[in-house]
């Protein structure tokens, strides 16, 4: 039983949801924030 | 805290603070992570896979801290009526849910070459489970609560969405007691406030992979805080405009 196999996969599902979750987050803010701060008429 | 309850002046501190805690949090675990796979011996019993403690530990940590954060946010808004306690709620579901789904993937990916199996019906594996269904459950009621306009405040949860939160944080000391009540194929308590069972030698990066993820986590968070408000700020805008 290769060792190192169970350690990149538990590493690599690790990373993806990391930078999954990362990139998704700041899209999110992005995209909102940009349209809170193209309302007109903003104070 | 109610400093903090006026959205502007939560964000004139929640914009620079992101940045602060996401960089050094991503640093931090990268650097955990890398010296944990190449700088520490392979156990002597485990061998290689001992590495998988540096993710799975700090996944466990993040997946009970993110449902005590939920139950905090759910005390606040339920007795103090903080606006933006339902709103810090929703912000942390999503990578607390996350963060215990990999928590479960990973101890199920290091149990098969240690324990030769992916899953047991064990204390501490169910209730770990539960915990992620939880965290799916808040996660729907949060969501439906916002669509039908019963949230409180700056879009934050409903009542009931803050009690399921602080309900389901029963479910925490469950986890962590797990091991020392039932029998268990997972270890005892390995980190106690008396000390550590694990050799200093194999311990010293899972400090900087703990600490780089929460950083981490908490810069999501703020991101999503952030998100939300915004998105408020503009339904509440469009809304105005609909009434005329």
């Amino acid at each position: 039983m290769n060792q190192w196999a169970f350690v990149v996969a538990a590493y690599g599902v690790t990373a993806a949801g990391t930078a999954i979750m990362s990139f998704v987050s700041w899209r999110t803010m992005r995209r909102a924030e940009t349209a809170a701060e193209a309302l007109p008429g903003r104070a | 805290m109610h400093r903090f309850a006026n959205p502007a002046r939560f964000l004139k501190i929640a914009r620079p603070l992101t940045g602060w805690l996401f960089w050094p949090g991503l640093l931090l675990l990268i650097a955990g992570a890398a010296c944990g796979l190449w700088l520490t011996p392979a156990d002597y019993l485990q061998g290689d896979t001992v590495r998988i403690l540096y993710i799975h530990v700090p996944a466990a940590w993040l997946g009970m801290g993110g449902w005590t954060g939920i139950a905090l946010a759910a005390l606040m808004q339920l007795v103090w009526r903080h606006p933006l306690a339902g709103v810090a709620g929703r912000a942390i579901a999503a990578p607390g849910a996350l963060f215990t789904a990999i928590c479960l993937a990973t101890g199920s990916i290091w149990g098969r070459p240690t324990w030769g199996t992916w899953w047991e019906w064990d204390g501490r594996m169910t209730s770990m489970l539960v915990l992620f269904f939880l965290y799916l459950g808040y996660i729907a009621l949060a969501n439906a609560s916002a669509r039908q306009g019963q949230a409180a405040g700056q879009g934050g949860v409903s009542t009931v969405t803050a009690i399921f939160g602080l309900v389901g944080a029963v479910n925490i000391p469950i986890i962590n007691r797990s091991v020392v009540w039932w029998n268990s194929l997972h270890q005892g308590p390995s980190i106690t406030l008396r000390g550590s069972s694990i050799d200093g030698s194999l311990l010293w990066p899972l400090g900087l992979t703990l600490l780089g993820f929460t950083l981490w986590f908490a810069a999501i968070v703020l991101m999503r805080m952030r998100a939300i408000l915004a998105q408020n700020k503009v339904e509440a805008r469009m809304q105005r405009l609909a009434r005329g």
